[in-house]
């Protein structure tokens, strides 16, 4: 007994009352954002005024439309996963394994469709494979026949796969290059070689990136409301969710039943994925271990090589070209090439409607500086806590990346629209700020991730060091932990930034009214009339700009190569 | 600064400190004193407790039992920044985003030093350890002697109490090792500070300490100076720790006078010179075991006993190490003897496979009991 009481007291003196208000607060508020929207979104599901029920959720089964949404939701996420490994493994493999002219070109460029929102894409893709496209008129001119590439779900397949494949690509060659050359020698030197070597040591191996990239690949098509909207094919999850949340309002079940299963289906994709995810440490025998520089490729491997590389960049980047035309042009209409350009489009936006672009700039920045804060908080925490149930903050700040932002916008439209905030004169959905909020637990996971990284980078003496020589812990936190780790905080922040200055589905959601929003949803109003066309180009320009910018400024800041603000 | 430093230089006192992680016990029950001006050492191999102890002092650790007191100050719950230890970490643990100034400095600006007063005390610290006009560069671009001198320029520059090293040359190379070891020695004494060194290397110990505790799983099984614990070891794992020995196995069959006679199962009949240390293994029927130094040891060609005692074995291989011959021998039991032969010039190398008699005085054997043997 008397040891029992000692020992406990001895355990609680160890956590100091700073850190378990700060972890209180952190939870709080994570569940305040992230949980009780979603909860609240699974209780609207299973229960009729009050008692539980699973009426609701049989009911969507029991119809047509939805039976098939969720087919078309399933086989979108698949396909696209299907069509961006088979773009996106072979790049991987040659740029990491052997070396070529130009392959510093496509591992550049290869990154580069996400650099674009998917719907801009979507609009992009019309115009070159659209029914009165440059290939479908090039096609009528030679055989007088047109090929729907664009109709009802193929468009949105390919709009996906071609949008979202960087995502495997850069998963997958991040394992690769991790795996050890002393695993692949180890191989060849026990006899195998050529296909059999990728197959039996290598691609295990790699396995858990590819894992990782083709989870994000499906998450984010399942999620993926703008291209099914713009290309006007509402038959799939997220817009039937959509549509029934702001055409029939949120008292209906049925948008409630939809959310619960985009959820259950990210989640479902999450487990089956970290089977293999969970395995990461297979994938590297040392850090330190040497790697072998990749093979010079020659004579025939060559020309295959180029000739894959060229035509996956050359289809991948046909949407970029693809805007940045539109966004000049006068009329583009049944002609293979605008007819006459302007500067009148670029006029609109930045003289009629410069709130567009300054709304993301606010929004984004506020969101990423709550994000830097929270991670680095979190990550803090995380690493150096010692309270009891830390894993819990991690999980509740993971969480968002397997919530698609149709749910969560739901959720905050069923919590939050009621909820009367004084300084912001109505309620929270009322205000811009739902956005940011939006934007922020959207994007929390990968600052944490950017931050947890940085973090674990500190060894636990440079505190002890300077706590030794007379800085308490909190002083200790500013002058050493955070300088420290200020450059993953940064790349945190741009991920956030500029992966949120694309974000549509929750926006789409969440718009109080017209003059509050941001570049995306800018882009979608654009793009619903043919004159908008122009401007709303603009605007994916200058989308494309921001993600740019800000992929080359992460770059620059971890000099490991391209794309880490999209890897997991 | 020599002067200031010895009149702060502090006591410290540990009085039946236990910890557990787990089911583990790191340290258990464990006193020991450290006077003013002490360089005392903390010896054991990984894994014994003597870093958590050191951390404890530091304040990086709580124990769940027993006290720590510097000065007569009970600081059981005095947190790290307030006790006026310095320590200096295994990997220095020097601040990658500051220059060498600023890692120095930055224990004088917490105490909110004037400007001018920091930058002479920095360049007087870097003078002392050698580094003068090094202020400006990075950690990275120093090499692993100066990051160390850095570690310790840092540490003593804000005149702390008592000095905490661990294991501060592991990551150094052999030859840096020794001539940091000397400078470490003349710092010590030259700022008269109270200083507690962790190490797992024996020949540190020996030549640095004035006080050794030797740690075995959380326990601390022997304490005392260097010469003490080399020369007298209390039982079998600090003998074996502490220098390399070889060991008879046997029980006291004769205690009369001034020697005790075992029957050892390795040699026969070997005399053990009496000491007051070893009253309890003195009697009749106790289970001891004989510990000789390879040193004490000498390879004798014929039976001309004498006053020494004699063990049959077979020469195994010899290691020539430049100044010192080494003999693996095998005696009856199986068990390999280490024998050192200095000077080997004088008596050519023996080859494998030979007869020999180890010979050995009953003045250089050490009886040690069988309590603390490893099961």
């Amino acid at each position: 007994m008397a040891d029992r009481s000692t020992s406990l007291r001895s355990r609680m003196g160890k956590y100091d009352l700073p850190q378990s208000i700060l972890f209180l607060l952190l939870i709080g508020l994570l569940s305040i954002f992230i949980l009780y929207p979603i909860l609240q979104v699974m209780y609207a599901t299973f229960t009729q005024d009050g008692s539980p029920t699973l009426a609701h959720f049989f009911n969507f089964f029991e119809r047509e439309l939805f039976r098939e949404a969720l087919w078309n939701s399933l086989f979108a996420g698949l396909m696209a996963v299907l069509i961006g490994s088979l773009i996106g493994l072979p790049l991987a493999f040659f740029t990491v394994k052997y070396d070529f002219p130009g392959r510093s070109v496509v591992q550049t460029l290869g990154i580069l469709p996400l650099v674009m929102p998917p719907f801009v894409g979507a609009i992009a893709m019309q115009l070159v494979l659209g029914r009165s496209g440059l290939v479908n008129l090039l096609l009528l001119r030679w055989f007088g026949a047109t090929v729907p590439f664009m109709e009802g779900l193929t468009g949105v397949i390919i709009v996906q796969s071609l949008h979202y494949f960087p995502f495997i690509l850069l998963n997958a060659s991040a394992a690769l290059a991790n795996v050890d050359e002393s695993l692949e020698a180890a191989g060849q030197n026990l006899g195998a070689r050529g296909f059999r070597l990728f197959r039996k040591i290598t691609l295990p191996l790699m396995m858990p990136g590819y894992a990782a990239g083709a989870l994000l690949v499906f998450i984010k098509t399942v999620d993926d409301l703008g291209t099914p909207l713009m290309l006007n094919y509402t038959n799939m999850l997220a817009p039937q969710a959509y549509l029934r949340i702001t055409n029939i309002g949120f008292e209906d079940k049925a948008g409630y039943v939809i959310a619960t299963i985009m959820v259950l289906l990210s989640l479902l994709s999450l487990w089956i994925a970290m089977k293999h995810l969970a395995r990461s440490e297979y994938a590297t025998v040392q850090p330190s271990s040497s790697q072998a520089g990749p093979k010079r490729a020659m004579g025939w491997k060559l020309t295959g090589i180029l000739c894959f590389c060229g035509l996956a960049l050359a289809i991948s980047l046909i949407p970029q070209i693809g805007i940045f035309l539109l966004s000049f042009a006068k009329v583009w209409s049944f002609s293979l090439l605008p007819q006459s350009y302007t500067l009148a489009n670029y006029a609109e936006i930045f003289v009629q409607t410069p709130h567009f672009v300054w709304n993301t700039l606010l929004y984004c920045l506020l969101a990423a500086g709550i994000d830097v804060a929270l991670g680095a908080l979190i990550a803090y925490l995380l690493v150096r806590g010692r309270i009891p149930g830390k894993g819990l903050l991690d999980l509740i700040a993971t969480l968002p990346l397997a919530i698609p932002g149709v749910v969560l916008a739901i959720g905050y439209l069923r919590v939050f629209h009621t909820l009367e905030i004084p300084l912001l004169g109505g309620s929270l959905t009322s205000s811009w700020f739902i956005l940011v909020i939006a934007y922020s637990v959207r994007r929390l996971p990968y600052t944490l991730r950017s931050c947890h990284a940085a973090m674990l980078q500190i060894h636990e003496s440079y505190e002890e060091a300077a706590m030794n020589l007379g800085a308490s812990r909190r002083r200790t936190f500013f002058k050493i932990v955070l300088p420290l780790m200020v450059g993953g905080m940064v790349a945190g922040g741009v991920i956030s930034f500029i992966t949120s200055s694309v974000e549509l589905s929750s926006t789409m959601m969440l718009v109080p009214k017209n003059e509050y929003g941001p570049l995306s949803f800018g882009i979608y109003v654009y793009m619903q009339s043919a004159v908008g066309r122009g401007p709303g180009a603009c605007l994916g320009v200058v989308a494309i700009l921001l993600v740019a910018a800000g992929t080359y400024g992460v770059n620059r800041i971890f000099r490991d190569g391209s794309g880490t603000a999209f890897k997991l | 600064m020599g002067n200031v430093g010895q009149q702060k230089t502090a006591e410290i006192r540990i009085e039946g400190v236990s910890k557990r992680f787990g089911d583990l016990w790191a340290v258990r029950d464990v006193s020991l004193q450290v006077k003013r001006g002490d360089f005392f050492t903390f010896l054991g191999p990984s894994g014994c407790g003597k870093t958590t102890l050191l951390r404890m002092i530091a304040g990086f650790v709580r124990p769940d039992e027993g006290n720590i007191y510097i000065d007569d100050e009970r600081v059981n719950e005095l947190p790290p920044w307030k006790r006026e230890v310095g320590m200096v970490f295994q990997n220095f643990a020097l601040w990658p985003h500051m220059s060498v100034f600023d890692n120095v400095a930055f224990g004088l600006r917490e105490r909110k030093v004037a400007k001018g007063e920091v930058r002479e005390r920095v360049k007087e610290v870097l003078t002392m350890v050698d580094l003068k006009g090094m202020g400006e560069r990075r950690p990275s671009q120093l090499s692993g002697g100066q990051q160390q001198r850095v570690a310790l320029a840092r540490t003593l520059v804000v005149e702390p109490r008592g000095l905490l090293l661990d294991e501060p040359l592991s990551s150094l190379d052999a030859r840096l090792r020794v001539q940091m070891r000397n400078e470490l020695v003349r710092i010590q004494q030259e700022v008269g500070i109270t200083t507690i060194y962790v190490t797992h290397d024996q020949e540190e110990a020996l030549s640095l300490s004035t006080r050794i505790a030797v740690f075995e799983r959380g326990e601390v099984v022997q304490e005392g100076t260097p010469q003490q614990v080399y020369e007298a070891p209390q039982e079998r794992h600090v003998a074996d720790f502490v220098g390399i020995s070889n060991f008879l196995d046997g029980e006291v069959v004769d205690a009369e006078g001034e020697w005790v006679l075992v029957e050892t199962r390795e040699g026969g009949r070997q005399r053990v010179e009496r000491r007051d240390l070893q009253e309890e293994l003195s009697v009749v029927g106790a289970q001891v075991h004989i510990s000789v130094r390879p040193e004490s040891m000498r390879i004798v060609r014929e039976d001309d006993k004498g006053e020494e005692n004699q063990v049959a074995g077979k020469i195994l291989r010899s290691t020539y190490l430049g100044s010192v011959l080494q003999y693996d021998v095998e005696v009856a039991t199986g068990v390999v003897f280490k024998v050192n032969v200095s000077n080997p010039r004088q008596m050519g190398v023996l080859d494998s496979g030979a007869q020999v008699l180890l010979a050995y005085s009953p003045g250089d054997a050490v009886l040690l009991g069988t309590e603390g043997d490893p099961i």
